[in-house]
């Protein structure tokens, strides 16, 4: 289980290589990866910037992949996220799980995305031709986080 | 009772400062305590933000979360990573 916080850009097929290398049980490994787009709210955007919460980013990211382990049989996890100026078209984040089967893989991987949506202390400013602003938060982010919360029914 | 305060994004921008160690008086014992103060003592923005968050020693908190000296207390915005 690995969490990075980094300035720098990673290389997706040498992570998803390395955290599978050697380990013959994994027959699933799903990854997200989340891109700067050129648009947002109506406004184009020629760039971000990421500001996040050194120490405690790392803990909630770390917390949000040890849940996820606790729920479903997984064997490895890797989240990296950037911070600092980012450009459309690069990379933000790259979340990766492997196990036995997709079904694990795959519901482990959106969970750990949907819950750092909602929970990982990252703010985006993006720059647009009528200036710089923060990002509002969604309210559908917290609606996908909220559906991985079981009920009784 | 002496506490680390943090802003981040624009509640940091709005208040013009990422931080400051405060001397707390005695009875303020809670996160919405010490909210109030705060607002009241003058960063307006604390008071008026919308859907403020806070975390206490590094792990997110509620208005009912207590306050205890050598504290470290965060004020940020909902969070818009990913």
């Amino acid at each position: 289980m690995t969490v990075r916080v980094q300035e720098a850009d990673f290389d997706l097929n040498a992570e998803l290589t390395a955290l599978r290398a050697g380990d013959p049980r994994i027959g699933a490994l799903a990854s997200f990866v989340g891109l700067v787009r050129d648009i947002n709210d109506g406004a184009g955007v020629s760039e971000m910037t990421l500001e996040h919460y050194p120490g405690m980013t790392e803990k909630a990211l770390e917390a949000i992949v040890a849940e996820a382990k606790g729920r479903w049989d997984i064997y490895g996890a890797l989240v990296i996220h950037r911070v600092g100026p980012l450009r459309p078209c690069d990379q933000i984040v790259l979340v990766a799980v492997t196990s036995a089967h997709r079904g694990e893989a795959f519901a482990a991987c959106e969970f750990i995305m949907d819950h750092l949506k909602t929970r990982a202390p990252f703010w985006k400013r993006e720059t647009t031709p009528e200036g710089a602003r923060w990002v509002d938060a969604r309210d559908s982010d917290d609606s996908a986080a909220a559906r991985w919360i079981p009920t009784d029914s | 009772m002496s506490v680390r305060i943090l802003y981040f994004a624009g509640l940091r921008e709005a208040l013009g400062k990422a931080g400051e160690t405060i001397d707390l008086p005695a009875g303020i014992a809670t996160i919405g305590a010490l909210r109030d103060w705060l607002a009241a003592d003058g960063r307006d923005k604390l008071a008026s933000a919308k859907n403020l968050r806070c975390a206490v020693n590094q792990a997110m908190a509620g208005p009912e979360a207590p306050v205890r000296d050598g504290d470290e207390v965060a004020f940020f915005p909902p969070v818009t990573g990913g």
